[in-house]
């Protein structure tokens, strides 16, 4: 039956037999999509008197919000942290490659670099939807240089700097355009964050606190200044203390300014933490909890030696290393391999799981009004998933970029 | 009158869908020749809307050529809003089904002018050539639609202010909170539902029990609005045992002796397929 035309000519298409996550649970519903966006149907019904144009079946599979990444360095090959020639086709390869983890917007993430790297890639990264050549980019999230040596984990310690000096100047110096960044990872404990945090709040950019040694007083200052995320808990910060439970500390404080929420990434390839300690932090924060990837230019790609800006990684299956160390740097897992790994760990229903990587990501970056759900109104970037939550196909604006092909490769 | 009396609510629910499916599928309706339906809202039609929604998802039954009238809408509440009755029917019915969106008309509660919404919903009837089979419920008070205890028995499609015994019942789908039910509704008339060809009234439970006595064992009533169709040519209750509790036993034993002629108009269940 034809749509009325007298609201739009674009075609209407209705997936239907499938679940969709919706209002936190997955509902027997229909998933209507019109001009990139999700619709609603019964609205469609009664004041446009119109209908669907295409109807699909979706074979009783899964429809979840795309997957948002909002820390991944690399992969297949690609170091986001190093300024090649190709930088701008190497990113282009592996937003279109992430489509078959379902990842469908995502922060690409440099390491603690010099500022020349920065001065270089950056200009080169824009913000632009999603589509068929491949996942949208939110923005850059720069992971340093502004942390702690204590806490460097594997950023190169040559390149870590402070902004003592010059403050937000200083900041601004190091990294040259703030156009494209949408998260900066830094230490609160640093002499005059507070300004930095205010300033890039201010500026809408999304302030996490990493690699730093600081305690609860000097975590919940910074989040009273701004700062909304805590970038892979547990990694790279001081461990849980009972009487100075550090960065951790966050996730129960009594200090967080009132109608504001902390997130926190989660890593949860099963290498960077511990189920045990996965399950502690997830109970006691439920809804703070964003996966992230943190993936790394080796990912998607063969065990061997690899690079992560300026330093070189050992990868040997899931665990990645700085050369000849025992000290993590990043991961090669994958966003939909940590979906489920952390359902299997925690236990927890598929539509937290799904959540922890769609909405909360969403939630964080403010932007929960047109990404992360099912919602009407929403963009429609969504994915098919089996039961066991992989991905068999990846919609961004209501358009099939990526499809699990029949010999399941 | 006929009185089919099913066991439960399920196999009344089932022998009433049954029923409108082999009348739409024996009119054959096509384009240009629609079957027109009118509907009810409430508790009591769901296990039918649901049947009928499972012969549709088979294959069987087809709404592309129906017309649907409904019976109400509730005055001032927002068309989104989850109690409304086209909420209701969006996700009850009309979401599972292949109906034409220009062909399922509602009462609009939100008109500026609310008579002449009502006057426009009989021309609409009118110019469909009238309703082909009327299926409706009962209230406790014995009112088919809004028609409350003391509506005009040739009434037609007007504002109603609801009785308090129907703000009560329900009040049950507004959090239990009486501040906050509809007061008012538009309504089709006893008179409008009289000049459907045929009538069919589901009455499912003990609380109905009453309503059910006094729409066909006593007079005709205009406090007892449904009792109005012991008049009409063609009019069929359906309904369970617990409906029957206030009925004398020679009224249910005499339609119960007559089951093997009713079940001949569902049995057998005609299927689009074969056409």
């Amino acid at each position: 039956m034809p749509s009325n035309k007298s609201v739009s000519d674009a075609p209407i298409v209705q997936f239907t037999n499938c679940r969709i996550l919706r209002s936190h649970q997955l509902q027997r519903e229909d998933l209507w999509v019109r001009e990139g966006k999700i619709l609603n149907p019964e609205k469609l019904f009664f004041e446009e008197k119109g209908s669907a144009d295409i109807q699909l079946d979706c074979k009783d599979c899964i429809i979840a919000p795309g997957f948002i990444d909002v820390q991944i360095n690399g992969g297949f090959g690609v170091d986001f942290s190093l300024a090649t020639d190709d930088f701008k086709s190497g990113i282009d390869m592996v937003s279109q490659k992430i489509l078959s983890h379902g990842v469908t917007s995502f922060c690409p993430t440099l390491v603690t670099s010099p500022p020349a790297v920065y001065h270089q890639v950056l200009p080169q990264i824009s913000i632009r939807n999603g589509g068929a050549h491949g996942a949208g980019i939110l923005g850059a999230h720069l992971e340093g240089p502004f942390i702690s040596k204590e806490k460097k984990g594997a950023h190169p310690e040559n390149c870590l700097r402070t902004f003592e000096a010059g403050a937000f100047q200083d900041l601004l110096a190091t990294y040259g355009s703030l156009d494209c960044v949408r998260i900066v990872t830094l230490a609160p404990e640093m002499k005059r964050s507070s300004e930095v945090i205010q300033e890039l709040t201010k500026r809408g950019i999304c302030v996490s606190l990493g690699h730093s040694v600081a305690n609860l007083s000097q975590a919940e200052d910074a989040v009273q200044h701004g700062a909304t995320f805590i970038t892979h808990l547990f990694n790279a910060m001081l461990p849980f203390h009972h009487r100075d439970p550090g960065i951790v500390g966050l996730l129960t404080s009594d200090k967080i300014p009132a109608g504001r929420r902390v997130f926190y990434g989660m890593i949860s390839d099963g290498i960077h933490t511990n189920p045990a300690a996965l399950r502690i932090a997830h109970r006691a924060h439920p809804k703070g909890l964003v996966l992230v990837t943190d993936a790394i230019a080796g990912m998607g790609l063969a065990s061997g030696r690899h690079t992560l800006g300026q330093q070189v990684v050992e990868i040997d299956g899931l665990n990645t290393y700085i050369a000849g160390t025992k000290t993590l740097s990043g991961s090669v897992a994958t966003m939909d391999a940590c979906v489920r790994h952390f359902q299997e760990a925690t236990g927890c229903s598929v539509e937290i799981a799904l959540e922890a990587a769609s909405l909360h990501p969403a939630q964080l970056l403010g932007i929960e009004h047109k990404k992360g759900t099912l919602n009407y109104d929403s963009d429609a970037d969504f994915l098919m998933l089996n039961d066991d939550l992989y991905v068999q196909a990846t919609y961004i604006a209501g358009e099939e970029v990526w499809k699990q092909d029949a010999k399941g490769m | 009158m006929r009185l089919v009396i099913l066991e439960d609510y399920d196999q009344a629910s089932e022998w009433a869908a049954k029923y409108i499916c082999n009348r739409i599928i024996q009119f054959k309706p096509s384009q240009g020749r629609y079957f027109t339906l009118g509907l009810p809202t409430g508790s009591t039609p769901l296990g039918c809307y649901k049947k009928l929604i499972e012969y549709h998802k088979k294959g069987d039954l087809s709404f592309k050529y129906v017309k649907t009238f409904n019976m109400d809408e509730y005055v001032g509440l927002p068309r989104n809003h989850p109690e409304s009755y086209h909420s209701y029917m969006w996700n009850n019915f009309f979401k599972h089904i292949d109906i034409d969106p220009n062909n399922a008309h509602i009462l609009d509660g939100n008109a500026p002018d609310l008579q002449a919404e009502c006057d426009a919903f009989e021309k609409k009837i009118e110019e469909a050539g009238g309703i082909d089979l009327f299926v409706g419920g009962i209230g406790p008070d014995g009112h088919i639609a809004f028609n409350e205890p003391g509506s005009s028995l040739s009434s037609r499609t007007r504002l109603k202010t609801l009785a308090m015994d129907t703000i009560l019942a329900n009040a049950k789908y507004f959090d239990g909170d009486l501040s906050k039910v509809p007061t008012m509704a538009l309504t089709v008339g006893v008179g409008t539902v009289m000049d459907a060809r045929e009538v069919m009234i589901l009455i499912t439970g003990a609380h109905k029990a009453f309503a059910l006595y006094k729409a066909i064992e006593e007079g005709v009533n205009h406090m007892w609005t449904v009792s109005a169709f012991q008049q009409h040519p063609r009019t069929i209750f359906v309904c369970d045992e617990d409906a029957t509790l206030e009925l004398r036993v020679k009224t249910v034993k005499y339609f119960k002796g007559l089951m093997h002629v009713h079940n001949k108009l569902v049995d057998p269940l005609y299927s689009m397929k074969e056409n």
